[in-house]
């Protein structure tokens, strides 16, 4: 009873001081009447591990996973500071229970921004240091001795003096009685045997044998399958259907309309497209049939002429340009992207009168369960949200519409239904990395640094147009890398202009800085050139305040040998950035072809992510941001026509390739700080390190993407 | 009904020829290791191998596999032990997974034909498999890896 009250007050807000356990727990009424907190023979002192009496660790991961190695970085970090051995820990995919397994710092079951492990660590820590103090405690109750006198180690409490041992499983009774500890003592860092040390992933076994379950995978008894057809025009609305010809089809059971468009509901997904072919559909396209690219980028033009909203003024920028000095200028223009995770999107949704269950490749569960019990009119409890594997995330899958097609869809036809889309479905109904226009103008002083920096830039905000951020307001993750840019300029001056046509936004890995590293680190670039500076040196020169950056700079130029001779036509080009709390540079070493090719050979790459939980999993993020930056910057454009994405397909729209893969080389920088990202980091500063490569090779400044190989041809 | 051979066990199926063996293979048989990606052979997700060589299952109809044996990522090996998934597990090359039943199975047949790859034939087996993840460059160690897994007796 003792024990519960404690636990009681602490999860209260006893132990938290910015740490986390601050959250409920669930408390059920056991047999005898008391209220207890965890099922007989299982130790569970909080939501995030267990131990049962056969000694087996059960971890919950509460962060979806995307690619981005949270199934084993979260058990890392529980593991070791419980105490437990790694390999025999299992992991379970956490539930939706936003009060159970919120994320501390951004306060909902939603995961983007690379905050995975920098925004748990210390919560998870904490929790499994607790968890660990009190097997130690029931131990030392059990044989007598003081709790000083007992150390855990690999599942076990030992008493060296009189060499006993006790399994945690042959403790888990007595842990239960335990009093939560407020402040559990962390290990101290040379006592991890897991954070810090290169760990293989633990989902490699079902994603080499095609067991895994992800999102598209999943069945449930008596379930079918749709495919929606939906408005070609952005927010467009179904007019009138004609299902005759669609209900024919052998194998379609329904078709029903759903907010997102007509959903044909089969036996299977290949029937659905059979009777998504024969649906009539008439459209009333709305307002955005008026909206193209070319039109978008007139708009942008247009207000670049005219003053934005004042983002970062020091100094008096403008002044020291009108001062008649020679003025260096220059407009850089990023096209919308879509995320193309490899797993399209889907969900699979099953709505009951009184409960609701979801299975999807979710990076929100949280608001998933909110959809669901929105549309279903259930609380939020009677909606239980299953997290799959997902097929990529990138940022896509944080959002909720796939979550209303499965869900409108089962509510609609009273059966399971699994919702799936094509690939076609997915590039042109995507919420798109924002296109922006962004015009630069800087002078230098006699000594070539800058005396003056201007930058305007326009485009949509994200956040203001997901009603997270005012209208009116600059929005911060479009300014996000340019507003704190890190070098020393001692005027300088960023305006944006919030210029939304309406395409639907979203967040594409690594968002403002996965184009504001480009434009920034090229201009510097540029600045460099004008003043007859090596690229380097003259970034090196400006990071006084930016020791962070400096140094991860100076270590990916050190290791990519930087000055050094090249094989005939190969240059190399230097970025680098600060995003999601970490600090990367990449050199790039590129050659341009006779007929405008540009070929990566290589991309040396340093990151200051602070304390890194997983190094290995540290060098598969900067090499997977290396290829989706890559991508990008080489062939990533989406273009809009009358309201329609003209990309359907990866014919259309590319991906690089292994043919075209680089040796990406990834240097850890320890700094000994608070862990930073990785999923994102790793982006923005690829496509300027190619690009001054390209310069480097050609002369011919990019300042459009995606690279427009045509312009690098050589008679 | 069609007959056809997968994994090794015959089945027959009732589904129209025209139906793209991923079709059947994930939904009729549910062995739904082998993954839909883009419907239009260009992403290689769905590869599977016909008869020993590498097809993209999302394009190949079901009237062309009838009495053929096909071999999924389930049927690769019995305990996820060929030399390919060995290498990728030694590598590490997995992040969010969904492409490597493809890779795995595009590389599988890659040894099969060429035990001993160069870094041309990787890319010229391997290019029509996307990863957005973007792990080829552990692929190909993997490749590399498997070939030396297969030689020494594996």
């Amino acid at each position: 009873m003792n024990a519960l009250i404690t636990r009681r007050a602490l999860l209260r807000g006893g132990l938290a001081v910015g740490a986390g356990l601050t959250v409920g727990f669930p408390v059920a009424r056991g047999a005898r009447g008391a209220a207890l907190a965890q099922t007989a023979g299982v130790f569970a002192p909080n939501q995030w591990l267990r131990i049962d009496r056969d000694g087996v660790v059960t971890i919950v991961n509460s962060v979806p996973e995307m690619g981005q190695g949270s199934l084993t970085t979260t058990s890392m970090i529980i593991a070791d500071e419980l105490d437990a051995i790694l390999d025999q820990v299992r992991v379970e995919q956490a539930p939706a229970n936003p009060a159970l397994y919120k994320n501390p710092v951004t306060g909902t079951q939603s995961y983007g921004g690379s905050r995975g492990v920098r925004d748990h660590l210390a919560m998870w820590r904490k929790a499994a240091a607790a968890a660990r103090e009190m097997l130690a405690q029931a131990a030392a109750d059990e044989w007598g001795v003081p709790v000083e006198s007992v150390e855990t180690e690999q599942g076990a409490v030992v008493h060296r003096p009189s060499g006993r041992r006790l399994l945690y499983g042959q403790l888990v009774d007595r842990a239960q009685q335990v009093p939560v500890p407020q402040n559990p003592t962390l290990k101290s860092p040379d006592k991890f045997r897991y954070i810090g040390k290169p760990v293989k992933r633990r989902d490699t076994p079902e994603k080499i044998t095609g067991r895994g379950i992800y999102g598209t995978d999943v069945q449930v008894p008596g379930m079918l399958v749709a495919s929606i057809e939906r408005c070609p025009v952005f927010g467009g609305k179904v007019k009138s259907f004609d299902a005759t010809a669609a209900t024919r089809v052998k194998g379609v059971k329904h078709v029903v309309q759903v907010s997102n468009g007509i959903a044909v509901v089969a036996d299977g997904f290949w029937t659905a497209l059979q009777g998504r072919r024969a649906l009539r559909v008439t459209w009333d396209e709305g307002p955005m049939a008026q909206v193209s690219s070319t039109m978008i980028t007139r708009e942008y033009e247009a207000a670049a002429k005219q003053p934005g909203q004042v983002a970062r003024n020091d100094g008096d920028a403008e002044k020291v340009l009108a001062a008649g000095g020679r003025v260096h200028e220059a407009v850089y223009q990023v096209p919308f992207l879509e995320h193309a995770c490899m797993e399209p999107m889907n969900a699979t949704a099953q709505v009951m009168p009184d409960a609701c269950v979801v299975w999807a490749p979710t990076q929100n569960p949280g608001g998933t369960q909110a959809t669901a019990a929105r549309l279903t009119g259930l609380p939020p409890e009677k909606v239980t949200v299953h997290t799959t594997l997902l097929g990529g995330g990138f940022g896509r899958r944080g959002e909720q519409d796939f979550i209303v097609d499965a869900v409108e869809t089962s509510k609609a036809v009273g059966a399971p239904v699994k919702v799936m889309w094509t690939r076609e479905d997915d590039i042109t109904h995507g919420f798109y990395r924002p296109a922006t226009y962004n015009l630069f103008r800087a002078t230098l002083d006699a000594s070539g640094v800058p005396a003056a920096w201007f930058t305007r830039m326009v485009g949509p905000g994200i956040l203001i147009q997901k009603g997270r951020a005012q209208a009116g307001t600059i929005d911060a993750a479009a300014v996000e890398a340019v507003r704190n840019m890190p070098y020393d300029v001692p005027n300088l001056r960023i305006e944006w202009t919030n210029k939304d046509l309406g395409i639907p936004l979203g967040f594409w890995r690594s968002v403002g800085p996965s184009q504001n590293g480009f434009i920034i680190e090229s201009f510097i670039d540029e600045l460099a050139h004008l003043a007859g500076k090596d690229p380097y040196e003259y970034r090196r020169a400006l990071l006084g305040k930016s020791p962070r950056h400096k140094a991860v700079l100076e270590l990916a130029a050190t290791r990519a040998n930087w000055g050094a001779p090249l094989p005939t036509g190969h240059t190399r080009g230097i970025a680098v950035a600060f995003s999601y709390g970490s600090y990367v540079a990449h050199v790039a070493e590129v050659s341009v072809a006779r007929d405008g090719a540009v070929r990566t050979h290589r991309l040396v790459a340093a990151i200051d992510a602070g304390l890194a939980v997983n190094p290995e999993n540290v060098k598969a993020q900067m090499e997977g941001g290396a290829v989706y930056a890559l991508t990008a910057a080489l062939y990533g454009r989406i273009t809009i026509d009358r309201g329609r994405v003209q990309q359907s397909n990866f014919h259309d729209y590319p991906m690089l390739r292994i043919n075209e893969m680089p040796v990406v080389e990834v240097h850890i920088l320890d700094s000994g700080e608070a862990p930073g990202g990785l999923g994102e980091p790793g982006v923005p500063t690829v496509a300027p390190a190619v690009c001054n490569a390209i310069y480097a090779a050609t002369g011919r400044r990019i300042r459009t993407l995606p690279i427009n190989r045509d312009e690098l041809k050589r008679a | 009904m069609i007959s056809l051979t997968v994994n090794g066990k015959l089945h027959q199926v009732d589904v129209p020829p025209e139906m793209p063996l991923l079709w059947a293979i994930r939904e009729t048989l549910g062995l739904t290791g082998t993954k839909y990606g883009c419907g239009m052979a260009l992403c290689g997700a769905c590869t599977v191998h016909l008869n020993g060589g590498p097809v993209r299952a999302c394009v190949t109809p079901m009237s062309a596999v009838a009495g053929k044996s096909v071999t999924t990522i389930e049927g690769l090996s019995d305990k996820g032990d060929h030399p390919v998934q060995r290498a990728w597990t030694e590598v590490d090359v997995p992040q969010c997974g969904y492409c490597q039943p493809g890779q795995i199975m595009s590389a599988a047949a890659l040894l099969a034909a060429k035990p001993s790859p160069t870094d041309a034939d990787i890319d010229d087996a391997m290019s029509g498999n996307i990863c957005r993840c973007g792990t080829y460059q552990r692929i190909r160690a993997a490749i590399h890896r498997a070939a030396a897994l297969k030689k020494g007796g594996a």
